[in-house]
């Protein structure tokens, strides 16, 4: 049993290595003196100026934090509407249908969200006049399609978790369905919610394929940059890149793991045990 | 499912229907379903020269008279240039190899989480999912610094002495798969994990009590119990698998052959738009499978949730 647990315990380990090991390397190299990444040469801050100077990543940089934060708030809003009528509403009719194209996006391949997309707004130009113009909307509009089903999947979880009788307490006591679902539900929500808005957030700062195809000319995000500069192969500026990245996600995952838990201890609405 | 909401006044009912079920279901008719039957309708139209480069399929001739043309001519070249079927065949290989490699090393890994002391398994947890916050460009960057010839790994191999001279493994399909594997293992660990802590221990204590060894207990009462599991999360890898862009164009050779690139490359670099939306029907139409099985795990996992 015990030798057993030693060899989980060493594949695990391994694992773990294989999931770190290539940004724990990029970090130490962006560090790097030498242009050739994988010569070490002495520790050098050099390539973290160059980025501050590189006008061209930092607008797309920009460009792609704007379209985040907008895809995350209507996200946010359209994902948990999503998420009420799954949990709240019982079986309605077309909710076979509801459901499925919710869980879409979580596996469709890009390349066919970013063609189809693209192909829709062309036709949409050609019938209605509307976008007008490949860029920051478009963006946005393919981004929220997309991150609004990983945001359902996390409200959704969160709805199904908690209490009901509080807000048949408020009810029996008279407040108004959507009084309820403002100040009941929607506090006891809020935690999923946090961590729907940096998913959803994430998602839209990751993505390459589908905003390569809806974007137009003038409107290049943060990847589609450092997808052209790693095309041509390693590239120290993007190492020091891929550290602030690392450094701020590890910032705000453990800023959000902290509220989450004080949130989650103090209003779960979870009913205390009595013994 | 008797909700306390039943007993909501009406008129609010049926505004909280129309809001809650109406305007995501339109958003996604509008965004995700009406873009599929456009990508139909354009892979029957013929490639132009003009902006955007296909033919409309449908134009009135004179009054009252519609004339439409269908063109076949994309799903023919599909058909018959063996380049595509070999990337459609290439893709369902690498996205099976990944899968099965990702359940290998992803397996004992839920495993162990699953099994470790309760104080443990939320911090393990978050370590498997911690990588996916960060980006997942740069992290199927890092590998090319570590796979090139005088890269990390060739650096460490000699160092070793394995090897004699540094491996090519750079622009090969085998940094395709380890870029799969390395990107798509926390989406096997996840399903598996929450199925393997709703096992109950007691079975396996049964079956020690009745004289079995832990590896044939594990054998016939665990592996069978975490079927679902199983499906769940080779789904999760094999879908997008089959699809992927970004991992066979940053580590993939010339050679590496693979639908998603394709589809690319016919959009982006030939401007045959007609034929790109011919590959991602096909496409779609291959994972139309593998997505309802998915899918039906999905609602049986929140169907059994207390």
């Amino acid at each position: 049993m015990r030798r057993q647990r030693w060899s989980l315990y060493t594949v695990l380990a391994f694992g773990y290595a294989f999931l770190y090991l290539p940004v724990l390397l990029l970090i130490v190299y962006s560090f790097n003196e030498s242009r050739l990444v994988t010569v070490w040469s002495g520790f050098s801050l050099k390539w973290y100026g160059e980025l501050l100077h590189n006008r061209q990543l930092l607008d797309a940089a920009w460009l792609s934090i704007r379209i985040a934060a907008t895809n995350a708030t209507f996200a946010v809003v359209l994902g948990t509407l999503a998420a009420n009528a799954l949990v709240r509403h019982g079986r309605f009719r077309g909710r076979t249908g509801f459901e499925l194209l919710l869980t879409a996006p979580l596996v469709m391949p890009d390349v066919i969200i970013g063609l189809s997309l693209l192909l829709l707004f062309v036709a949409l130009q050609q019938s209605v006049g509307w976008p007008g113009g490949r860029g920051f909307t478009t963006i946005t509009v393919a981004h929220i399609t997309f991150s609004l089903a990983y945001v359902a999947v996390v409200v959704r979880a969160r709805l199904a978790q908690i209490d009901r009788s509080l807000e048949e307490a408020a009810m029996d006591l008279g407040a108004h369905p959507l009084t309820v679902y403002l100040r009941i539900t929607l506090p006891l929500i809020a935690p999923a919610l946090l961590s729907g808005w940096l998913l959803a957030f994430t998602l839209s700062l990751d993505d390459l394929v589908i905003a390569s195809f809806v974007s137009g000319p003038g409107a290049t995000t943060l990847p589609m940059v450092v997808y052209s500069s790693v095309r041509m192969g390693v590239s120290p500026q993007i190492n020091a890149l891929a550290t602030i990245i690392v450094v701020f996600v590890a910032v705000a995952v453990a800023i959000a793991a902290l509220t989450t838990r004080g949130l989650g201890s103090t209003r779960t609405g979870r009913r205390p045990t009595r013994d | 499912m008797a909700s306390p909401f039943q007993n909501r006044p009406r008129p609010t009912r049926r505004a909280s229907r129309l809001l809650n079920i109406g305007v995501p279901y339109l958003w996604l008719g509008l965004f995700l379903l009406l873009p599929v039957a456009i990508v139909l309708q354009i892979s029957l139209a013929e490639p132009t020269a003009a902006q955007p480069p296909y033919a409309a399929l449908w134009q009135w001739v004179e009054e009252g008279v519609l004339q439409i043309r269908l063109d076949f001519q994309s799903y023919r070249l599909l058909w018959s240039d063996s380049l595509y079927l070999a990337s459609f065949l290439n893709s369902l290989q690498v996205a099976l190899v990944c899968t099965l490699l990702c359940l290998l090393l992803g397996y004992p890994m839920a495993y162990a989480i699953a099994t470790a002391p309760e104080r443990w398994r939320l911090p393990l947890l978050m370590l498997i999912v911690l990588p996916f916050w960060t980006s997942f460009l740069i992290r199927v960057y890092a590998w090319i610094g570590i796979l090139k010839t005088n890269g990390f790994l060739n650096n460490f191999l000699l160092w070793l002495g394995v090897i004699d001279e540094p491996l090519a493994i750079l622009y090969t399909q085998t940094a395709v798969y380890i870029g799969i594997v390395y990107s798509y293992l926390p989406f096997m660990i996840l399903p598996l994990y929450a199925n393997l802590t709703r096992l109950d221990p007691t079975l396996l204590e049964a079956a020690a009590d009745l004289g079995c060894r832990p590896l044939r207990a594990f054998l016939r009462v665990t592996l069978p119990l975490s079927r679902a599991g199983i499906v769940a999360g080779s789904m999760l890898v094999f879908i997008p698998a089959v699809g992927e862009f970004v991992i066979p164009d940053l580590l993939g050779g010339p050679q590496t052959l693979m639908v998603g690139r394709m589809l690319w490359t016919e959009f982006f670099s030939n401007m045959d738009w007609p034929l790109a939306a011919a590959l991602a029907l096909v496409l779609l139409g291959l994972l139309v499978v593998p997505f309802v099985l998915m899918q039906r795990w999905q609602q049986g996992a929140l169907e059994d949730r207390p």
